[in-house]
């Protein structure tokens, strides 16, 4: 019973356009197994994980369920065989309540009023300990809320083999936790679980066998027990790569930038940020932990003069630029780049190329009335060499690179501007391994050069790593700035969720 | 004129010339409520109207006038539909361009009919009628239950697409596809089909709007009958944020300003061309105070003009 196979996809093949996104891949999923699908960007995981819940057609090959080929031409057929995908960017609709999305698309009564649907997802809920209210309406929701509801939605539908798409990608490490207890559970009660992500510490706690894809075709498969991290990383990426960040040491201390009591309202008229304070030295790498939304963006922005300001001051090399228009703040030496969820939405043109993109931030220096693009030509041929872009051509759109290349052409523009203070949200966001570690290395570079560095980050293993101190914010306050090297991942996963730093060092110690 | 015949007559005359309103108004709710901006309403009316006008007076049946009025406007509409969503061309353009696609069709059919009535019987088979008990209320009784049989169609349309949008299983599919398309084909909802059917049935409506508007409004040809209602429909789908309860409301609403200011023209000095500007007034202040309000549950549908395409990347 437990060796049965579950899912058998055979020699799959899918090409868009001249990209070819799936060569020839094969996967095995057992019955009752969780099995985590490795690979670097662009390696395929998602366009294969797409094609198993029917939303791409394969160009060829075949997929065999329980034993029988099957064919899907729509995710309906996939879903009828059980397969149920829980997709990156969740499929909710925002305006209706949990219980209208998990029910939507569903051949039951006419009307929907009943209460037997809602007996129905409490029976299910709390088998798998999904616990959600489901009257309420999804854009009340937090990020880890909105998971479960999805999660519920595809078991509701009759779903034995789920597919995550990196789903821990926006949780806290305590969400994670209760993530891996309901697919723990899931197993136990028969089903199948297929996870992406790019955590290999969550790979190695959860999975039972993993798969790993490198440039769209299958590397091989192997069973937990039997690898280690640093033998995954050498199957994503072909050669080993050392998984160490260095923390560059740097003595030459002085405070860049000093921020008071700074408040900033939103729209709804709630404090994005409240009374916050911190500064930052010369050579220092500050990390910001916290679930996203908790004041990250407006931090980020008021800062770059791009936010309006309620109170508090901001002291740059110890004056006030609070009130200063972006340009000037730019002028005095402030870099900003912020890598929003969809990586597109801000900083760069997506259907401009690179060299167009680049003279962006510093066409008003030029003089006269036309355009020089010699020195920007220049500029994009030297980033590309230096940070290995891949890219058709200097004047290629950039949207139509890949999403670790787009943020290389951005981060790289705003480094060549030569800041004493850079801010940078998210740069590794959705990147694989060999990427992010060009990004850290690129960062560690500015901070030998005595740059000040604001690092919004994720993934806390690298916060500790890689910053000198991480400050914690939680619905626009601080609970604590810790000393990276004297706090643990659990600690700041509590102070995520809203705990003074005071009472977790005691805790923990 | 005492004060209760008063506002008998013009809450009357508010609900006659609001149908055609809320014909339209409704069936651009239905099309939005898919994800599809149709701004072609004016052109589906005016294909309506003429086909609907043409049928009644070569057959002499006001039946068979409403039943082709309304099918010249689904058809209006299905140029709209192959166009946005089979070919995913852009919305607005499309929908423009369905209205100058209408506008001419009309003015090239009506031609010949210019001038010419509907028989008498048809005109008959508009008269009021009263509605027994109901009829009898004082005020309200001779205003919304002594009236011509398109008027009560129009509230039962209302009330049943209230019904269908909030309380069935399809329309919960309904409003997901316009929501978030790719929720719902995940959901296997089939995402075409039920743009399609949607758009089929908001030119439907369009096209009894029209039709309504020369066969009983105006019960002889003109050109340009519609006189631009389908622009205040449009306008009014925002103003009744997308609800067809308060579509009626809306609807009768502005039908009554048009009616207040034919009332008022003969007692006040204020041209009729400023009561003409009201709705879109109205609709201007209305869009203003949605997006200061900022409710979540007053938004235009979050795919709405947006293309569907499943492999995207």
């Amino acid at each position: 019973m437990k060796n049965e196979v579950y899912i058998k996809i055979d020699n799959l093949t899918k090409t868009f356009g001249p990209v070819v996104a799936n060569n020839n891949v094969c996967l095995e999923v057992k019955k009752g197994e969780i099995h985590a699908l490795l690979g670097e960007n662009g390696s395929g995981k998602s366009t294969l994980m797409n094609m198993l819940s029917g939303i791409y057609t394969p160009d060829s090959g075949s997929i065999y369920i329980k034993g029988k080929q099957v064919t899907f031409k729509t995710p309906k057929d996939s879903m009828a065989m059980g397969i149920g995908m829980i997709h990156q960017h969740f499929k909710l609709v925002e305006v209706l309540s949990a219980k209208d999305n998990i029910i939507a698309g569903q051949k039951e009564s006419f009307f929907i009023g009943n209460k037997q649907l809602s007996q129905k997802i409490k029976n299910i809920s709390e088998k798998y300990g999904l616990a959600v209210d489901i009257n309420k309406k999804v854009y009340n929701m937090s990020v880890g809320e909105k998971q479960t509801v999805e999660i519920l939605k595809v078991i509701y539908r009759g779903a034995e083999i789920l597919i995550l798409d990196e789903p821990t990608a926006v949780l806290t490490p305590q969400e994670t936790e209760g993530l891996f207890n309901i697919l723990k559970k899931m197993k136990q009660s028969g089903c199948s679980v297929i996870i992406i992500t790019h955590k290999l510490n969550e790979v190695m706690e959860i999975s039972d066998r993993i798969t790993v894809l490198r440039k769209g075709e299958t590397v091989g498969t192997v069973n937990k027990e039997d690898t280690s991290a640093a033998e995954l990383t050498n199957l994503m990426v072909g050669k080993a790569v050392d998984l160490s960040i260095n923390r560059v040491e740097n003595n030459n201390n002085k405070t860049i930038l000093d921020i008071k009591n700074l408040t900033v309202v939103d729209e709804e008229n709630v404090k994005a940020l409240d009374a916050i304070s911190f500064s930052l030295s010369t050579g220092e790498i500050l990390g910001v932990a916290g679930v996203a939304g908790s004041g990250q963006k407006e931090l980020c922005e008021a800062i770059a003069g791009l936010y309006p300001i309620a109170s508090g001051s901001i002291e740059y090399k110890g004056e006030n630029i609070v009130g200063k228009n972006p340009r000037d703040i730019i002028k005095m030496g402030i870099s900003m780049s912020f890598i929003p969820e969809d990586r597109l939405g801000m900083g760069l043109v997506a259907s401009m190329g690179m060299v167009d993109n680049l003279i962006l931030k510093e066409y008003q220096n030029q003089k006269g009335v036309f355009i020089e693009k010699k020195t920007a030509r220049n500029l994009a041929e030297k980033l590309i060499n230096k940070l290995e872009i891949s890219t058709p051509g200097i004047n290629h759109p950039v949207r139509q690179l890949s999403g670790g290349n787009i943020q290389k052409v951005l981060l790289g523009r705003e480094i060549e501007s030569n800041p004493d203070l850079l801010i940078t949200a998210y740069p590794v966001r959705g990147l694989d391994i060999n990427a992010s570690y060009t990004i850290y290395d690129l960062l560690n570079e500015q901070k030998e050069k005595g740059v000040g560095i604001l690092y919004i980050g994720e993934d806390l293993d690298v916060l500790i790593e890689l910053c000198d101190k991480i400050m914690v914010v939680c619905n626009g306050r601080i609970t604590g700035i810790a000393e990276a090297s004297k706090i643990t991942k659990e600690q700041l996963g509590l102070m995520m969720a809203g705990e003074h730093m005071e009472k977790v060092m005691g805790v923990g110690m | 004129m005492s004060l209760v015949s008063m506002i008998t007559f013009i809450l009357a005359g508010a609900v006659t010339a609001g149908t055609p309103l809320l014909f339209a108004t409704l069936g651009e709710i239905i099309t939005e409520k898919v994800g599809q901006l149709n701004l072609g309403v004016e052109g589906m009316m005016l294909i309506g109207a003429v086909i609907g006008f043409g049928a009644a007076l070569s057959t002499g049946n006001p039946v068979i006038g409403m039943i082709a009025g309304m099918i010249a406007g689904a058809g209006g509409a299905l140029i709209f539909a192959f166009l946005t969503i089979t070919l995913r061309a852009n919305q607005i353009v499309s929908g423009l361009s369905l209205t100058i696609f209408g506008t001419g069709f009309s003015s090239f059919l009506g031609q010949k009919m210019i001038g010419q009535a509907l028989s008498d019987s048809i005109r008959n088979s508009f008269k009021p009628m009263k509605i027994p008990l109901l009829g009898d209320i004082p005020v309200i009784g001779s205003a919304f239950f002594h009236q011509n049989i398109l008027v009560y169609a129009g509230y039962v349309a209302a009330v049943l697409m209230g019904l269908y949008m909030y309380k069935t299983r399809i329309g919960l599919n309904m409003r997901t596809v316009g929501e978030n398309p790719g929720a719902a084909d995940t959901a296997g909802i089939n995402v075409t089909m039920y743009k399609y059917l949607h758009i089929l049935l908001g030119g439907a409506l369009s096209g009894i709007a029209g039709a309504y508007m020369s066969m009983v409004t105006v019960p002889s040809w003109q050109e340009g009958v519609t006189g631009g209602r389908g622009w205040i429909a449009v306008a009014l789908v925002i103003f009744v944020t997308w609800n067809p309860y308060k579509a009626m409301l809306g609807s009768y609403f502005f039908g009554g300003l048009s009616i207040l200011g034919l009332y008022l023209q003969s007692h006040v000095p204020i041209p009729q061309s400023i009561f003409d500007m009201l709705p879109y007034l109205v609709t201007i202040i209305v869009l203003i105070m949605i997006s200061i309000k900022k409710s979540k549950e007053n938004q235009p549908p979050k795919a709405l003009g947006e293309p569907y395409f499943r492999e995207e990347r």
